[in-house]
């Protein structure tokens, strides 16, 4: 599966994902504690600043992510124009933009193994209790692997009802799909029993 | 153990596959997603703990960057969005959900299950939707519900098709409804 890291390579990829992560925390509470709109403008100016700095094809596929807040963007924009008061207004729209820009920034640059790692650092309290963590590890690839499948079913449902039917597929095509993905479910919980199982401790 | 595994992640999957289904567009002009539907079903097949993890999960996945929500977006943007609320609830819509479900065992399951979607996967995933719509655009409790209400008709629809899905799915599968074993 297509992750959403930027396959344009920049020099944020190889920066320690966690403190990347721990920095996008501290800056988006940040951003809520700024007033100014003059300071909000240059954090915005400075954001996008970033996303042009590797190039044309980074900030293409950046704004393209950004393009969800268009109607956000209208409404505060209407609503504070009706209110009069358009400078709260426009702080509120770069502040959304920047909180949104920032932490896509972050997904950008961080490969999703990097990412993973850091779920397993800071799953690392749960394991020294005895929670066996390696289970997380599993499931996270599982779905992975399912999603795919899982979708390839779905498409040969929409055929097959397709070559059936002349209405358009509906909602009813869920309940077969459940069926297939709750027997797959039976099938893999089989295999990964059948092959030593999760935990390290065996039923006696 | 292995199957209660097994059971989560390909629920997660089932999630995110649900939103890769194209929008359908309402009578008076709104996208709703299947995406949501699936947030209920987990809930109400899986049961409450099993449902809140396996939509966990799924909101894992799209942390680390997996383009999964419907739309194919992703990313951490989208936990930092206006309507990163809704996000946040999805997990405890589907415990509340599943919750109802395991507990109210007199009506038929399709409406004890279109009550529970609709407490858990309405009123308290717009309950927490709308307190972070309030905090990312400035706005008053009420001004962010009155944005709120033209996606609710959507999402009544698919609480009653999450009720009668899983009463189909207690039908050919008894045994796999799990919030009723």
């Amino acid at each position: 599966m297509i992750s959403l890291t930027s396959p344009v390579k920049t020099r944020a990829h190889d920066w320690p994902a966690g403190l990347k992560l721990a920095g996008l925390c501290a800056s988006t509470l940040g951003l809520f504690y700024i007033t100014s709109p003059y300071a909000h403008l240059a954090i915005l100016l400075a954001i996008l600043a970033a996303y042009a700095a590797p190039g044309r094809a980074f900030l293409r596929s950046g704004l393209r992510s950004l393009k969800v807040l268009w109607p956000f963007i209208v409404i505060v924009g209407i609503w504070q124009v009706v209110i009069g008061e358009i400078a709260d207004g426009l702080m509120i729209v770069m502040r959304m933009i920047s909180a949104v820009a920032l932490a896509n920034l972050v997904s950008m640059t961080t490969r999703l193994s990097d990412m993973i790692a850091v779920v397993n650092w800071l799953s690392t309290p749960l394991r020294k209790l005895g929670m066996p963590t390696q289970v997380l590890e599993i499931a996270i690839a599982l779905v992975i692997r399912m999603v795919p499948v899982l979708m390839g079913k779905g498409t040969r449902l929409t055929e097959s009802w397709r070559a059936r039917a002349t209405r358009r597929p509906s909602w009813r095509l869920v309940l077969p799909f459940t069926l297939l993905a709750l027997d797959d479910a039976d099938h893999v919980g089989d295999a990964l029993r059948a092959r030593g199982g999760l935990t390290s401790e065996r039923e006696s | 153990m292995e199957k209660n595994v097994a059971l989560i992640a390909l629920f997660a999957a089932l999630i995110a596959v649900l939103g890769l289904i194209p929008k359908i567009t309402l009578g008076f002009g709104v996208p709703i997603t299947a995406q949501s539907l699936g947030i209920m079903l987990a809930g109400a097949v899986l049961g409450s703990k099993r449902g809140a993890l396996a939509v966990l999960l799924f909101l894992l996945l799209v942390a680390v960057g997996l383009p999964l929500l419907a739309g194919g977006r992703g990313g951490l943007g989208v936990f930092a969005g206006p309507t990163a609320g809704f996000l946040f609830s999805w997990p405890v819509a589907a415990w509340l959900t599943g919750f109802i479900v395991e507990k109210w065992r007199q009506p038929p399951l399709a409406l004890s299950v279109f009550v529970a979607a609709i407490l858990g996967g309405i009123v308290l995933s717009y309950a927490m939707g709308i307190v972070g719509l309030s905090l990312a655009l400035g706005k008053s409790l009420t001004e962010s519900t009155s944005l709120m209400l033209v996606f609710i008709p959507g999402d009544l629809i698919k609480a009653a098709i999450a009720g009668a899905l899983t009463s189909a799915l207690a039908k050919a599968r008894p045994s796999s409804v799990l919030s009723r074993a």
